[in-house]
Protein backbone atom coordinates (compact mmCIF):
# COMPACT_ATOMS: atom_id res chain seq x y z
CA UNK A 1 0.00 0.00 0.00
CA UNK A 2 2.55 2.23 0.84
CA UNK A 3 4.62 1.24 -2.14
CA UNK A 4 1.64 2.40 -4.23
CA UNK A 5 1.32 6.08 -2.45
CA UNK A 6 5.15 6.47 -3.21
CA UNK A 7 5.16 5.26 -6.95
CA UNK A 8 2.18 7.94 -7.26
CA UNK A 9 3.70 10.57 -5.16
CA UNK A 10 7.10 9.69 -8.01
CA UNK A 11 4.92 9.58 -11.07
CA UNK A 12 2.79 12.76 -10.29
CA UNK A 13 6.17 14.90 -9.37
CA UNK A 14 8.35 13.69 -12.11
CA UNK A 15 6.94 11.88 -14.47
CA UNK A 16 3.77 13.02 -15.16
CA UNK A 17 5.39 16.94 -14.41
CA UNK A 18 2.43 19.69 -14.72
CA UNK A 19 4.33 22.10 -15.96
CA UNK A 20 7.00 20.29 -17.95
CA UNK A 21 4.67 17.26 -19.42
CA UNK A 22 1.35 18.73 -19.95
CA UNK A 23 2.03 22.03 -20.02
CA UNK A 24 -0.31 23.21 -17.13
CA UNK A 25 -0.25 26.52 -15.38
CA UNK A 26 1.82 27.74 -18.41
CA UNK A 27 0.69 31.19 -18.34
CA UNK A 28 2.15 32.10 -14.83
CA UNK A 29 5.15 29.67 -15.73
CA UNK A 30 6.26 31.98 -18.32
CA UNK A 31 4.80 34.86 -16.55
CA UNK A 32 6.39 35.06 -12.85
CA UNK A 33 9.63 33.13 -13.49
CA UNK A 34 12.35 36.09 -13.80
CA UNK A 35 13.10 35.82 -10.04
CA UNK A 36 13.98 32.87 -8.06
CA UNK A 37 12.17 34.09 -4.61
CA UNK A 38 8.86 34.80 -6.34
CA UNK A 39 8.95 31.68 -7.99
CA UNK A 40 9.68 29.76 -4.52
CA UNK A 41 6.40 31.82 -3.37
CA UNK A 42 4.57 30.67 -5.85
CA UNK A 43 5.09 27.38 -5.85
CA UNK A 44 4.91 27.12 -2.23
CA UNK A 45 1.23 28.50 -2.52
CA UNK A 46 0.44 25.76 -5.33
CA UNK A 47 1.44 22.96 -3.59
CA UNK A 48 -0.59 24.36 -0.52
CA UNK A 49 -3.89 25.05 -2.61
CA UNK A 50 -3.32 21.50 -4.53
CA UNK A 51 -2.80 19.82 -1.62
CA UNK A 52 -6.29 20.87 -0.76
CA UNK A 53 -7.98 21.38 -3.58
CA UNK A 54 -8.21 18.06 -4.85
CA UNK A 55 -8.78 15.76 -2.05
CA UNK A 56 -11.90 18.44 -0.90
CA UNK A 57 -12.68 17.92 -5.00
CA UNK A 58 -12.41 14.33 -4.41
CA UNK A 59 -14.86 13.97 -1.79
CA UNK A 60 -17.40 15.97 -3.55
CA UNK A 61 -17.07 13.80 -6.87
CA UNK A 62 -17.06 10.58 -4.66
CA UNK A 63 -20.30 11.53 -2.76
CA UNK A 64 -21.79 13.90 -4.58
CA UNK A 65 -21.50 14.07 -8.44
CA UNK A 66 -20.81 10.73 -9.45
CA UNK A 67 -23.37 8.71 -10.89
CA UNK A 68 -25.06 6.67 -8.07
CA UNK A 69 -23.30 9.15 -5.76
CA UNK A 70 -26.56 10.11 -3.66
CA UNK A 71 -27.75 6.41 -3.28
CA UNK A 72 -27.03 7.75 0.56
CA UNK A 73 -29.54 10.00 0.05
CA UNK A 74 -32.12 7.69 -1.36
CA UNK A 75 -31.30 8.95 -4.72
CA UNK A 76 -29.81 5.81 -6.37
CA UNK A 77 -30.53 7.08 -10.26
CA UNK A 78 -29.10 10.46 -10.04
CA UNK A 79 -26.01 11.66 -11.88
CA UNK A 80 -24.72 15.08 -11.52
CA UNK A 81 -21.49 14.56 -13.30
CA UNK A 82 -22.17 17.61 -15.54
CA UNK A 83 -21.88 19.98 -12.86
CA UNK A 84 -18.70 18.76 -11.93
CA UNK A 85 -16.77 21.43 -13.55
CA UNK A 86 -18.85 24.68 -12.20
CA UNK A 87 -18.59 22.93 -8.90
CA UNK A 88 -14.44 22.21 -9.00
CA UNK A 89 -13.67 26.00 -9.74
CA UNK A 90 -16.37 27.01 -7.59
CA UNK A 91 -14.60 24.83 -4.62
CA UNK A 92 -11.36 26.31 -5.70
CA UNK A 93 -12.07 29.98 -5.74
CA UNK A 94 -13.52 29.33 -2.24
CA UNK A 95 -10.61 27.77 -0.62
CA UNK A 96 -8.14 30.04 -1.78
CA UNK A 97 -9.80 33.00 -0.58
CA UNK A 98 -10.16 30.97 3.24
CA UNK A 99 -6.09 30.24 2.59
CA UNK A 100 -6.23 34.10 2.18
CA UNK A 101 -7.69 35.26 5.22
CA UNK A 102 -6.52 32.59 7.53
CA UNK A 103 -2.83 33.31 5.96
CA UNK A 104 -3.54 37.41 6.98
CA UNK A 105 -5.03 36.35 10.27
CA UNK A 106 -2.17 33.49 11.56
CA UNK A 107 0.57 34.28 9.52
CA UNK A 108 0.71 37.50 8.30
CA UNK A 109 4.84 37.60 6.55
CA UNK A 110 3.67 34.76 4.47
CA UNK A 111 1.23 36.38 3.56
CA UNK A 112 2.92 39.84 2.83
CA UNK A 113 5.40 37.32 1.17
CA UNK A 114 3.10 36.10 -1.62
CA UNK A 115 1.03 38.82 -1.81
CA UNK A 116 -0.90 39.19 -5.30
CA UNK A 117 0.26 35.79 -6.20
CA UNK A 118 -2.84 33.89 -3.83
CA UNK A 119 -6.04 35.47 -5.65
CA UNK A 120 -4.20 34.85 -9.14
CA UNK A 121 -3.99 30.90 -8.16
CA UNK A 122 -7.65 30.30 -8.84
CA UNK A 123 -6.77 31.19 -12.44
CA UNK A 124 -4.20 29.08 -12.82
CA UNK A 125 -5.07 26.06 -14.87
CA UNK A 126 -2.74 23.21 -13.01
CA UNK A 127 -5.04 23.52 -9.55
CA UNK A 128 -8.03 23.19 -12.15
CA UNK A 129 -6.33 20.30 -14.00
CA UNK A 130 -5.20 18.46 -11.15
CA UNK A 131 -9.07 18.16 -10.05
CA UNK A 132 -9.81 17.00 -13.58
CA UNK A 133 -7.10 14.71 -13.67
CA UNK A 134 -8.40 12.99 -10.61
CA UNK A 135 -11.90 12.60 -11.50
CA UNK A 136 -10.36 11.21 -14.75
CA UNK A 137 -8.25 8.82 -13.27
CA UNK A 138 -11.15 8.02 -10.48
CA UNK A 139 -8.21 8.01 -7.76
CA UNK A 140 -10.17 7.12 -4.12
CA UNK A 141 -9.10 9.34 -1.13
CA UNK A 142 -6.11 8.63 -0.32
CA UNK A 143 -4.98 8.50 -3.45
CA UNK A 144 -6.19 12.42 -4.05
CA UNK A 145 -4.09 13.71 -1.33
CA UNK A 146 -0.85 12.03 -2.29
CA UNK A 147 -2.28 13.28 -6.21
CA UNK A 148 -2.84 16.84 -4.83
CA UNK A 149 0.50 16.89 -3.05
CA UNK A 150 2.73 15.51 -6.04
CA UNK A 151 1.45 17.18 -8.60
CA UNK A 152 1.80 20.97 -6.78
CA UNK A 153 5.05 20.16 -5.32
CA UNK A 154 6.22 18.89 -9.13
CA UNK A 155 4.98 22.47 -10.18
CA UNK A 156 6.56 24.23 -7.72
CA UNK A 157 10.24 22.11 -8.46
CA UNK A 158 9.71 23.56 -12.19
CA UNK A 159 9.00 27.04 -11.79
CA UNK A 160 11.95 27.57 -9.33
CA UNK A 161 14.12 25.75 -11.98
CA UNK A 162 12.90 27.85 -14.93
CA UNK A 163 13.51 31.16 -12.44
CA UNK A 164 16.94 30.24 -11.88
CA UNK A 165 17.69 29.53 -15.31
CA UNK A 166 16.05 33.10 -16.44
CA UNK A 167 18.20 34.41 -13.89
CA UNK A 168 21.62 33.81 -15.98
CA UNK A 169 19.67 34.21 -18.95
CA UNK A 170 19.94 37.63 -18.35
CA UNK A 171 23.58 37.75 -19.31
CA UNK A 172 23.42 36.41 -22.67
CA UNK A 173 22.81 38.10 -26.08
CA UNK A 174 19.61 36.44 -27.20
CA UNK A 175 18.33 38.06 -30.74
CA UNK A 176 16.24 40.97 -31.04
CA UNK A 177 13.07 38.98 -31.76
CA UNK A 178 13.39 36.27 -29.32
CA UNK A 179 13.83 38.93 -26.73
CA UNK A 180 11.35 38.36 -23.84
CA UNK A 181 8.55 35.14 -23.98
CA UNK A 182 10.82 33.64 -27.42
CA UNK A 183 13.81 32.41 -25.59
CA UNK A 184 11.47 31.58 -22.41
CA UNK A 185 9.62 29.10 -24.15
CA UNK A 186 12.74 27.62 -25.95
CA UNK A 187 13.82 27.51 -22.19
CA UNK A 188 10.96 25.70 -21.25
CA UNK A 189 10.93 23.33 -24.35
CA UNK A 190 14.88 22.34 -23.06
CA UNK A 191 13.66 21.92 -19.83
CA UNK A 192 10.30 19.67 -21.09
CA UNK A 193 13.13 17.66 -22.64
CA UNK A 194 14.69 16.97 -20.00
CA UNK A 195 11.87 15.56 -18.16
CA UNK A 196 11.05 13.13 -20.85
CA UNK A 197 13.88 10.76 -19.68
CA UNK A 198 11.89 10.34 -16.51
CA UNK A 199 9.00 9.02 -18.76
CA UNK A 200 11.32 5.63 -19.26
CA UNK A 201 10.56 4.46 -15.80
CA UNK A 202 8.36 2.02 -14.93
CA UNK A 203 7.19 2.00 -11.48
CA UNK B 1 -9.19 52.50 -27.21
CA UNK B 2 -13.11 54.02 -27.43
CA UNK B 3 -12.93 55.26 -31.00
CA UNK B 4 -11.46 51.77 -32.30
CA UNK B 5 -13.51 50.71 -35.07
CA UNK B 6 -15.73 47.15 -34.86
CA UNK B 7 -12.75 45.82 -37.73
CA UNK B 8 -9.65 47.00 -35.96
CA UNK B 9 -10.94 45.02 -32.57
CA UNK B 10 -11.85 42.38 -34.29
CA UNK B 11 -7.91 42.48 -36.83
CA UNK B 12 -5.87 43.53 -33.61
CA UNK B 13 -5.45 40.14 -31.86
CA UNK B 14 -5.07 37.89 -35.00
CA UNK B 15 -1.68 39.25 -35.37
CA UNK B 16 -0.08 42.71 -33.97
CA UNK B 17 -2.00 41.89 -30.52
CA UNK B 18 -2.14 37.90 -30.77
CA UNK B 19 -3.26 36.42 -27.20
CA UNK B 20 -1.09 33.27 -27.43
CA UNK B 21 1.99 35.53 -29.11
CA UNK B 22 1.86 38.62 -28.00
CA UNK B 23 0.11 38.64 -24.82
CA UNK B 24 0.91 35.42 -23.55
CA UNK B 25 -2.59 34.09 -22.40
CA UNK B 26 -4.01 30.68 -23.08
CA UNK B 27 -0.25 29.06 -24.18
CA UNK B 28 -0.98 25.93 -21.98
CA UNK B 29 -3.79 24.33 -24.40
CA UNK B 30 -2.21 25.72 -27.51
CA UNK B 31 1.04 23.55 -26.82
CA UNK B 32 -0.66 20.19 -25.41
CA UNK B 33 -3.80 19.67 -28.11
CA UNK B 34 -1.38 20.66 -31.15
CA UNK B 35 -0.32 17.29 -32.21
CA UNK B 36 -3.28 16.60 -34.34
CA UNK B 37 -5.57 18.83 -36.73
CA UNK B 38 -8.60 17.19 -35.69
CA UNK B 39 -7.84 18.16 -32.23
CA UNK B 40 -6.63 21.84 -32.85
CA UNK B 41 -9.43 22.44 -34.86
CA UNK B 42 -12.42 21.34 -32.43
CA UNK B 43 -10.44 22.98 -29.61
CA UNK B 44 -10.13 26.12 -31.84
CA UNK B 45 -14.00 26.19 -32.75
CA UNK B 46 -14.89 25.35 -28.56
CA UNK B 47 -12.56 28.69 -27.49
CA UNK B 48 -14.40 30.81 -30.25
CA UNK B 49 -17.73 29.92 -28.76
CA UNK B 50 -16.99 30.15 -25.45
CA UNK B 51 -15.09 33.29 -25.50
CA UNK B 52 -17.49 35.31 -28.11
CA UNK B 53 -20.08 34.55 -25.92
CA UNK B 54 -19.12 34.90 -22.09
CA UNK B 55 -17.42 38.12 -23.39
CA UNK B 56 -20.81 39.26 -24.47
CA UNK B 57 -22.95 37.91 -21.36
CA UNK B 58 -20.25 39.65 -19.45
CA UNK B 59 -20.39 42.98 -21.35
CA UNK B 60 -24.19 42.92 -20.78
CA UNK B 61 -23.99 42.11 -16.89
CA UNK B 62 -21.12 44.56 -16.39
CA UNK B 63 -22.95 47.36 -14.70
CA UNK B 64 -24.67 44.64 -12.38
CA UNK B 65 -21.92 43.28 -11.28
CA UNK B 66 -20.37 44.37 -7.97
CA UNK B 67 -16.62 44.89 -8.15
CA UNK B 68 -15.94 42.99 -5.38
CA UNK B 69 -17.00 39.75 -6.33
CA UNK B 70 -16.69 40.22 -10.39
CA UNK B 71 -13.56 37.01 -10.52
CA UNK B 72 -16.50 34.45 -9.59
CA UNK B 73 -19.77 35.80 -11.66
CA UNK B 74 -17.11 35.69 -14.46
CA UNK B 75 -16.01 32.37 -13.26
CA UNK B 76 -19.86 31.27 -13.24
CA UNK B 77 -20.80 32.52 -16.76
CA UNK B 78 -17.23 30.88 -18.00
CA UNK B 79 -18.04 27.54 -16.20
CA UNK B 80 -21.50 26.91 -17.30
CA UNK B 81 -20.60 28.02 -21.06
CA UNK B 82 -18.01 25.46 -20.63
CA UNK B 83 -20.27 22.92 -19.87
CA UNK B 84 -22.42 23.43 -22.52
CA UNK B 85 -19.58 22.70 -24.75
CA UNK B 86 -18.44 19.18 -22.93
CA UNK B 87 -21.75 18.07 -22.80
CA UNK B 88 -22.09 18.41 -26.64
CA UNK B 89 -18.69 17.27 -27.58
CA UNK B 90 -19.52 13.88 -25.79
CA UNK B 91 -22.68 13.26 -27.66
CA UNK B 92 -21.84 14.07 -31.27
CA UNK B 93 -18.33 13.42 -31.05
CA UNK B 94 -17.10 11.57 -28.35
CA UNK B 95 -13.78 9.93 -29.83
CA UNK B 96 -12.68 13.32 -30.20
CA UNK B 97 -13.77 14.44 -26.73
CA UNK B 98 -11.90 11.73 -24.97
CA UNK B 99 -8.85 12.86 -27.21
CA UNK B 100 -9.14 16.23 -25.79
CA UNK B 101 -9.42 14.75 -22.29
CA UNK B 102 -9.25 17.28 -19.55
CA UNK B 103 -8.47 20.00 -22.04
CA UNK B 104 -12.21 21.13 -22.60
CA UNK B 105 -12.69 21.44 -18.82
CA UNK B 106 -9.36 23.41 -19.01
CA UNK B 107 -10.68 26.23 -21.11
CA UNK B 108 -12.57 27.63 -17.65
CA UNK B 109 -9.07 28.41 -16.64
CA UNK B 110 -7.52 29.34 -19.83
CA UNK B 111 -6.75 33.16 -19.46
CA UNK B 112 -7.63 33.99 -22.93
CA UNK B 113 -11.47 33.59 -21.41
CA UNK B 114 -10.78 35.75 -17.64
CA UNK B 115 -8.26 37.96 -19.67
CA UNK B 116 -10.36 39.55 -22.06
CA UNK B 117 -13.35 39.71 -19.72
CA UNK B 118 -10.63 41.59 -17.44
CA UNK B 119 -9.40 43.93 -19.93
CA UNK B 120 -12.00 43.87 -22.53
CA UNK B 121 -15.56 43.08 -21.38
CA UNK B 122 -15.88 44.62 -18.65
CA UNK B 123 -15.44 47.88 -20.42
CA UNK B 124 -17.26 47.75 -23.51
CA UNK B 125 -20.93 47.55 -24.98
CA UNK B 126 -21.89 43.84 -25.90
CA UNK B 127 -21.64 43.93 -29.99
CA UNK B 128 -17.46 45.06 -29.30
CA UNK B 129 -17.25 42.45 -26.58
CA UNK B 130 -18.49 39.89 -28.41
CA UNK B 131 -16.10 40.79 -31.84
CA UNK B 132 -13.41 41.30 -29.22
CA UNK B 133 -14.04 37.78 -28.11
CA UNK B 134 -14.47 36.23 -31.65
CA UNK B 135 -11.11 37.91 -32.53
CA UNK B 136 -9.11 36.75 -29.64
CA UNK B 137 -10.19 33.31 -30.12
CA UNK B 138 -9.56 33.40 -33.93
CA UNK B 139 -6.14 34.70 -33.38
CA UNK B 140 -5.83 32.37 -30.27
CA UNK B 141 -6.69 29.46 -33.57
CA UNK B 142 -4.45 30.60 -36.07
CA UNK B 143 -1.42 29.82 -33.88
CA UNK B 144 -3.01 26.63 -32.90
CA UNK B 145 -4.00 25.13 -36.72
CA UNK B 146 -0.69 26.24 -37.83
CA UNK B 147 1.06 24.38 -35.39
CA UNK B 148 -1.06 21.60 -35.42
CA UNK B 149 -0.34 22.10 -39.35
CA UNK B 150 3.09 21.68 -39.29
CA UNK B 151 3.29 19.23 -36.40
CA UNK B 152 1.16 16.25 -37.86
CA UNK B 153 2.42 17.00 -41.55
CA UNK B 154 6.33 16.44 -40.22
CA UNK B 155 5.62 14.73 -36.98
CA UNK B 156 3.24 11.55 -38.83
CA UNK B 157 3.16 12.85 -42.74
CA UNK B 158 -0.89 12.78 -42.11
CA UNK B 159 -3.15 15.68 -42.08
CA UNK B 160 -6.28 15.18 -40.78
CA UNK B 161 -5.51 11.52 -40.40
CA UNK B 162 -4.99 11.15 -43.77
CA UNK B 163 -1.67 9.98 -45.69
CA UNK B 164 -0.06 13.00 -47.19
CA UNK B 165 3.57 11.81 -46.77
CA UNK B 166 3.24 8.13 -46.72
CA UNK B 167 5.89 6.82 -43.72
CA UNK B 168 8.50 4.04 -44.36
CA UNK B 169 6.53 2.00 -42.10
CA UNK B 170 3.32 1.94 -44.50
CA UNK B 171 5.42 1.23 -47.28
CA UNK B 172 6.06 4.78 -48.65
CA UNK B 173 9.13 6.63 -48.93
CA UNK B 174 8.61 9.38 -45.68
CA UNK B 175 10.86 8.53 -42.36
CA UNK B 176 8.86 10.31 -39.76
CA UNK B 177 10.09 12.80 -37.20
CA UNK B 178 8.72 11.53 -34.29
CA UNK B 179 9.97 14.22 -31.92
CA UNK B 180 7.85 17.03 -33.58
CA UNK B 181 4.86 14.90 -31.99
CA UNK B 182 6.23 15.05 -28.54
CA UNK B 183 5.41 17.99 -26.09
CA UNK B 184 8.35 20.21 -26.13
CA UNK B 185 8.63 20.78 -29.51
CA UNK B 186 5.45 22.70 -29.18
CA UNK B 187 7.85 24.93 -27.42
CA UNK B 188 9.94 25.63 -30.11
CA UNK B 189 7.28 26.01 -32.33
CA UNK B 190 5.82 28.81 -30.61
CA UNK B 191 9.22 30.13 -29.97
CA UNK B 192 9.73 30.10 -33.66
CA UNK B 193 6.48 31.80 -34.37
CA UNK B 194 6.58 34.72 -32.29
CA UNK B 195 10.71 35.29 -33.74
CA UNK B 196 9.12 35.02 -37.05
CA UNK B 197 6.02 37.62 -35.98
CA UNK B 198 8.31 39.95 -34.27
CA UNK B 199 11.23 40.14 -37.15
CA UNK B 200 8.24 41.67 -39.00
CA UNK B 201 7.05 44.17 -36.56
CA UNK B 202 10.02 45.58 -35.62
CA UNK B 203 8.16 47.57 -32.88
CA UNK B 204 6.57 44.39 -30.69
CA UNK B 205 10.55 43.32 -29.60
CA UNK B 206 10.39 43.44 -25.64
CA UNK B 207 13.81 45.18 -24.90
CA UNK B 208 13.39 44.36 -21.34
CA UNK B 209 12.63 40.41 -21.67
Amino acid sequence: MLEHYLSLLIKSIFIENMALAFFLGMCTFLAVSKKVETALGLGVSVTAVQVLTVPVNNLLYQHVLKEGALAWAGLPEVDLSFLGFISYIGVIAAIVQILEMTLDKYVPSLYNALGIFLPLITVNCAIMAGSLFMVERDYDFGESVVYGFGSGFGWALAIVVMAGVREKLKYSDVPDGLKGIGITSITAGLMAMAFMCFSGIQL
Amino acid sequence: MSTMSNKSIFLRPLAADNPVLIQVLGICSSLAVTSKMETAVVMTLALIFTTTLSNAGISALRNYIPNSIRIIVQMVVIASLVIVVDQVLKAYAFSISKQLSVFVGLIITNCILMGRAEAFAMKYPVIPSAIDGFGNAAGYGIVLVSAAFVRELIGSGKLWGHNILTPITEGGWYQTNGFLLLPPSGFFFIAFFIWALKTWKKELVDHNG
